[in-house]
């Protein structure tokens, strides 16, 4: 029977230094699948390659193959092999299976249920699709990983908290307000930070974007960069009245936004919501603001304390996620089983007499009409026909030749005869 | 005979907005949609049912079955189903119902559990004017109760993020902007049709007393109301008096109605008096 083995590294196993030497860019991906694909020891391969692990999956056609698998990433990726044999990590059968399901259910990102992981997955499937590197079981074994992911994103509570500081943010900006992309931004600062923590709320489409800053030429680029508006740092108080969300990180060691201006600000804009993000240290926004009605601040440390426990929470759900996985493990395990040539001729022969033993109960319900040699002898004929019938398949199946696949041929025969054991989905 | 059908569905209806509540709690606690969408059909369903109960009455007795404190209750809760209807309709706020359908099974509870006071056929109590006062006033402080409920949520969502601990709520509660939003349009709608409603109240009570005005208790506490009512919207459009006082005013607000509706007639008496007997 075939093995599914997987080889590779992760950011849990290699440093940066290593996943970077030895990840597969699109074209080399498939450059390898094709040299791959020549081998005539492997079956099926798939090549799966993010900036967090490197790592090939596949079916030999006889023993195991590590060491060639090995040396071919090696080769291919011009590193020697010392330099990385002690950060891989070799599963096979279950366990690659098993790995598989985690890493598309997002259990083995760096930020365990980020939701990039399962998009990546299927990428690297179409690609060994397109190229005819995958064939009838890491097919199958594809699709059971984008089921089980969605089964653990849906039923689980894994992808639901915010754990990073900027998701936390934007979390809590759409718990404030109902539409963001009605809603402006103005940034106190122009440094690093803020540029990162406006990429984020661009993805999710802002109305306006304002930059005040101390060094007016550094707001202009800044809002520039995003299609925004710049203004001088003292026209600050002023922009109030218009923006909704305030993201500060000068380097100011003063409060920039006292509450006296904040209360000012409110008369004006007549108390509409004003959400302050302050991830400066130290602090710019004077946390007293979060006490005026419909002010809320939210500073560097109480962001993280909601990361904090969102991780713990999320740590609880993945027990669920990892029960999904063993059973889809199991199933798996199940169906390649009975992917084997007896399983498969016992499962024909038994639909067959099932479909006999049925007809002639149905034909022969009325007694009157034949004698009871009359029924022995359709039944012996229908039975003959039901055997001949089979026969060719059968002998087929069991010589399947030398370079066939047996499991496409097995596969083919259950579905033709829709043998597969039902499954609840 | 046929006001012990009515008395049966009024009692299938109690135990439809039960189950119902049921449901609506296990998707507060577990957020599976397919809780939610049972809970909603099952309150539409009980929802139907009181509308055929009041039906068979009225029609059995010729007269609208709010002539004593159980039947106007019953009113009230049924006034209050439509109205979640409309909302739940309008803005697909699904978490609403978990406020309805407690307030719905309590008041139902209440209904069934006092004793149906005997009714005395009141000529007076019918016409066009009478109807509209009736309907009017009820859904309207039907919808001002589900602005109580959003006030509610609302309260319950800023508490979580004000103080920086987003908690069991967090998740299940939408953004404080539309839960504002939501609570405004209630506000609004139950008002304009208090607003008439009273207004046919006036006219009503000219054409069966004489005079618009005889300062009867509830008459009083009535425009009390309104008032309140009043003040909010108009602090909210030039004062800014939105989300979290807005909120609390909302909650303040239906408690002065349920006062009204109830306390009034119990305490202080007066010509509505005998709907609360």
């Amino acid at each position: 029977m075939s093995k599914i083995i997987l080889i590779g590294i992760n950011h849990k196993t290699a440093p940066v230094e290593l996943r970077e030497k030895l990840s597969f860019s699109d074209e080399e991906t498939i450059a390898a699948l094709e040299f791959l694909k020549q081998d005539e020891d492997i079956k099926e391969s798939l090549i799966f390659s993010t900036c967090n692990r490197t790592e090939v999956l596949y079916i030999p056609e006889t023993g195991e193959q590590v060491d060639k698998i090995i040396a071919f990433i090696s080769q291919h990726k011009k590193v020697d092999i010392s330099e990385f044999k002690s950060s891989l990590y070799i599963h096979k059968e279950d366990d690659a299976i098993r790995h598989l399901f985690r890493v598309a259910s997002s259990l083995d990102s760096m930020v365990v249920g980020e939701p990039q992981i399962l998009g990546q997955i299927k990428q690297t499937y179409r690609t060994a699709v397109e190229n005819n590197a995958s064939g009838v079981l890491l097919n199958r074994l594809m699709h059971k990983s984008f089921s089980i992911a969605k089964k653990v994103r849906k039923e689980t509570g894994i992808g639901d908290n915010a754990v990073s500081i900027s998701y936390a943010a934007i979390e809590l900006a759409n718990k404030i307000f109902s539409d963001l992309s009605q809603k402006s931004v103005m940034l106190l600062g122009a440094g690093e930070m803020a540029e990162l923590a406006v990429e984020h709320l661009i993805s999710n489409k802002v109305k306006d974007i304002v930059v005040a800053n101390r060094t007016f030429k550094n707001a202009v680029d800044l809002a520039q960069k995003f299609n925004g508006q710049a203004v001088k740092f003292e026209e600050r108080e002023d922009a109030l009245k218009d923006v909704d969300i305030i993201i500060s990180s000068t380097g100011a060691t003063d409060y920039v936004l006292t509450e006296t201006q904040v209360k000012q600000a409110m008369k004006k804009r007549h108390h509409h919501t004003l959400f302050f993000i302050d991830i400066a240290v130290p602090r710019d926004i004077d946390p007293k603001i979060n006490t005026i009605s419909n002010a809320y601040v939210y500073d560097i440390d109480d962001l993280k304390n909601i990361v904090e426990s969102n991780i713990e929470q999320r740590g609880k759900e993945t027990v669920k996620a990892e029960r999904f996985i063993e059973e889809a493990v199991l199933k798996f395990r199940k169906w390649m089983e009975s992917l084997a040539i007896v399983p498969t001729i016992k499962a024909l022969n038994d639909k067959m007499s099932a479909i006999v033993e049925i007809e002639c109960k149905k034909t022969l319900s009325n007694p009157n009409h034949f004698s009871q040699e009359d029924i022995e002898a359709i039944k012996r004929m229908t039975r003959a026909i039901a055997t001949r019938t089979i026969h060719d398949p059968i002998l087929f199946l069991r010589n399947t030749g030398d370079h066939r696949d047996d499991s496409l041929y097995l596969n083919v025969t259950r579905q033709l005869f829709n043998l597969d054991i039902p499954e609840e989905e | 005979m046929n006001l012990q059908v009515a008395d049966m569905v009024l009692r299938i209806t109690t135990v439809l907005y039960f189950i119902s509540m049921t449901g609506y709690v296990l998707f507060l606690f577990n957020q599976k949609s397919i809780y939610q969408k049972t809970a909603f059909r099952l309150i539409l369903t009980a929802i139907g049912f009181h509308f055929v109960s009041i039906m068979i009455y009225t029609i059995a007795t010729s007269h609208v079955p709010i002539q004593n404190l159980s039947q106007s209750l019953s009113a009230a809760a049924f006034a209050i189903g439509c109205m979640f209807l409309f909302f739940q309709y309008k803005f697909d706020l699904k978490i609403l119902g978990v406020f309805a359908s407690i307030l719905l099974c309590g008041i139902m509870l209440v209904v069934l559990l006092i004793p149906d006071a005997p009714v005395e056929k009141n000529a007076v109590l019918k016409g066009f004017w009478f109807y509209s006062h009736i309907i009017l006033v009820f859904t309207g402080d039907a919808a001002l109760g589900l602005a109580c409920g959003t006030g509610i949520l609302y309260l319950l969502q800023e508490k979580g993020i004000k103080t920086k601990s987003p908690g069991f709520f967090f998740k299940r509660l939408p953004s404080l902007d539309f839960l504002d939003n939501v609570g405004y349009t209630c506000l609004t709608t139950g008002f304009v049709l208090l607003t008439i409603g009273l207004v046919t109240g006036f006219i009503y009570a000219k054409t069966i007393w004489g005079r618009f005005w005889s300062w009867d208790p509830k008459e009083v506490f009535s425009v009390g109301t309104w008032l309140v009512y009043a003040a909010l919207l108009h602090l909210r459009l030039y004062s800014g008096w939105r989300g979290r006082k807005s909120a609390i005013m909302t909650i303040i607000g239906f408690f002065i109605i349920i006062f009204t509706f109830l306390g009034v007639n119990i305490l202080l008496g007066g010509h509505h008096q005998a709907f609360t007997k």
